[in-house]
């Protein structure tokens, strides 16, 4: 297993937000976790990322192991120069002074290879053409669905190979998203890991290989993506009949 | 030849300024205008970093310029003078040529050990409370040195002026604009090398957004630590200077007013331009000296422009490009931005 969240436990102030829940996520595979809005999905992620505070949520018992050792305690930036996990924020979070170029260049911060970096930027600007049109473009003009993509793009620049997206349909058009979601499946298929939480469950359980459902902090249910799909509990709560 | 076109116009000006200083052609004033004029170069780039670069706000950048002063002055008068308290020499004078600027670069390294006391806050607060820990680090400076009697207290520390004269007559030459001269255009090529470098690139993601600064791989609290000391410690750079150029300080010239200038110096040359803030630097020394005649009325007038350049221009002079940006014509001569 490349992650494995066991029995995880996470409170936010006096609140839990997280009541105990367990996933993995084996090389090679997209797993999404979809529920409702304040089901817990970016805590885990955040739990998963050790976010800087205030957004650290505390993680009052279990453990979160990245290739069988636990990543608990390690810091933020560490995830991406050592364990090659990349997060694509909910909300992008992109440097909207810095131009496209600057952006996905800031994400190589820790890498060396200058072989790597160039052949990763070609690759990135293969997979979005429209990147490198606007390429000295400062990012905050970019609309929301090219913010999106660099905000992907900005990710695969860090050379990870197991990449968490937050929510990466919110407020993106159909096309747009089906597009992203192509993106994704290709990325797969070239042997990147992905964690995808999505609120869009029918979008996202399409794409994945296997599916947990969250609710209120629990887990709800967990099998692969036709099981969730048939499955008709999840059908009437998350894909609306 | 393009490669060392700014060195050689550097050292040409230098050479000319201690020409000019030694044979006395430009007098006693001019030369001590054009050494604050440095003096204020290094203070508003180096805050420009914490302020413009990482948008932090800092207003106790007098703080660190106090440590610096206090500390190289003391360490000058013990090795070099005859003091009340600390005794004779302790080293021949002629030597003074070699260890001074050890001297202010070691007054930059105590300064920079006091910006800890702003760096390590800064790992959890930001923007206003972080100003406020800025505020408060300045009063602790300026409070430790007025209750250490040893170092003069309230009234002041004196005798710098015997080790500038040591190093005149070890070698006939006017010592403090060439090292004000060098110290300046150091720390602006410092600064300016750590921005342009991928390393410094954190600083601006840190101010752009510090939780996609982290997810990128930046580690933000070594950042902004490496950011803190390096600005307090050119600013301690910097009160070296101002210590051995007066021959005397005293707490009263490090207090949060000597901080509001510096930071109407950033504000008014631009957040986040490096040639923005050595050009306001310039301009406000300038400034501050042709309203002389006005004498306290000065206080007036000053602010009284600022609040004009802030109706009609409030991005500063500069806004955050470069003077390249407006003159395309320089980048001929040297490479401002990599």
């Amino acid at each position: 297993m490349l992650l494995t969240v066991e029995n995880l436990k996470v409170k936010y102030g006096n609140i839990q937000a997280l009541q105990g829940i367990s996933f993995n996520v084996d090389k090679g595979e997209i797993v999404t976790l979809i529920g409702a809005n304040g089901a817990g999905k970016t805590t885990t992620l955040h739990s998963i990322c050790r976010l800087p505070p205030p957004e650290a949520p505390k993680v009052v018992e279990g453990d979160i192991k990245f290739k069988g050792e636990s990543i608990l305690s390690t810091e933020p930036h560490t995830l991406v120069s050592v364990h090659n996990i990349a997060l694509v924020p909910e909300g992008r979070h992109i440097f909207g002074n810095l131009t496209v170029k600057e952006n996905l260049t800031l994400a190589t911060y820790a890498r060396k290879d200058t072989e790597g970096i160039k052949r990763q930027l070609k690759h990135v600007f293969e997979l979005f053409p429209r990147l490198k049109e606007r390429e000295n473009q400062r990012s905050e003009s970019l609309s929301g669905g090219e913010q999106q993509m660099l905000a992907v793009g900005r990710a695969l620049m860090t050379g990870c190979d197991f990449l968490l997206l937050d929510e990466p349909s919110m407020g993106l058009s159909p096309l747009l998203k089906y597009e992203l979601f192509r993106t994704l499946k290709r990325l797969n298929q070239e042997g990147m890991t992905i964690l995808l939480i999505e609120q869009n469950a029918s979008l996202a359980l399409h794409l994945a290989h296997r599916g947990y459902v969250l609710d209120t902090g629990e887990m709800a249910a967990e099998g692969t993506s036709e099981e969730l799909i048939n499955d008709p509990e999840v059908k009437r709560a998350y894909l609306g009949g | 030849m393009k490669r060392y076109n700014v060195q050689i116009i550097l050292a040409v000006a230098l050479a000319i300024l201690a020409y000019l200083a030694q044979e006395e052609i430009i007098g006693k004033y001019a030369l001590s205008v054009l050494m604050f004029m440095g003096i204020n170069v290094i203070l508003s780039t180096s805050l420009n970093l914490v302020n413009g670069y990482m948008g932090e706000f800092s207003c106790g950048h007098a703080g660190f310029m106090a440590v610096g002063a206090y500390v190289s002055s003391v360490l000058g008068v013990m090795l070099f003078a005859k003091d009340k308290v600390f005794g004779p020499a302790l080293l021949d004078p002629s030597l003074s040529i070699w260890v001074f600027p050890l001297i202010v670069i070691i007054g930059g390294i105590a300064a920079a050990l006091a910006g800890l006391l702003v760096a390590i806050p800064s790992f959890k607060t930001r923007g206003d409370y972080l100003a406020i820990i800025t505020i408060a680090a300045n009063y602790i400076v300026i409070s430790v040195v007025e209750n250490i009697d040893t170092i003069g207290g309230a009234r002041g520390f004196m005798g710098m002026k015997s080790v500038v004269k040591a190093m005149g007559k070890t070698i006939d030459m006017p010592w403090m604009p060439i090292w004000v001269f060098i110290f300046t255009i150091l720390s602006v090529w410092i600064i300016r090398r750590f921005i342009s470098s991928t390393f410094g690139k954190g600083v601006p993601a840190i101010n752009q957004d510090e939780i996609a600064a982290e997810i990128m791989s930046v580690n933000t609290n070594k950042m902004k630590m490496v950011a803190f000391m390096l600005s307090s410690g050119l600013a301690g750079v910097a009160g070296a200077l101002f210590a051995y150029i007066l021959g005397y300080v005293n707490p009263g010239s490090f207090t949060i007013l000597k901080s509001t200038e510096v930071l109407v110096m950033v504000y008014l040359g631009g957040m986040g331009s490096l040639s923005g803030s050595v050009l306001s630097a310039i301009l406000f020394t300038l400034l501050l000296e042709a309203l002389r005649p006005l004498q306290i009325i000065k206080w007036v007038v000053v602010p009284f422009l600022l609040i004009l350049l802030m109706q009609f221009r409030p991005e500063g002079i500069m806004g955050n490009r470069e003077l390249p940006d407006f003159f395309p014509r320089l980048k001929r001569f040297y490479a401002f931005k990599d």
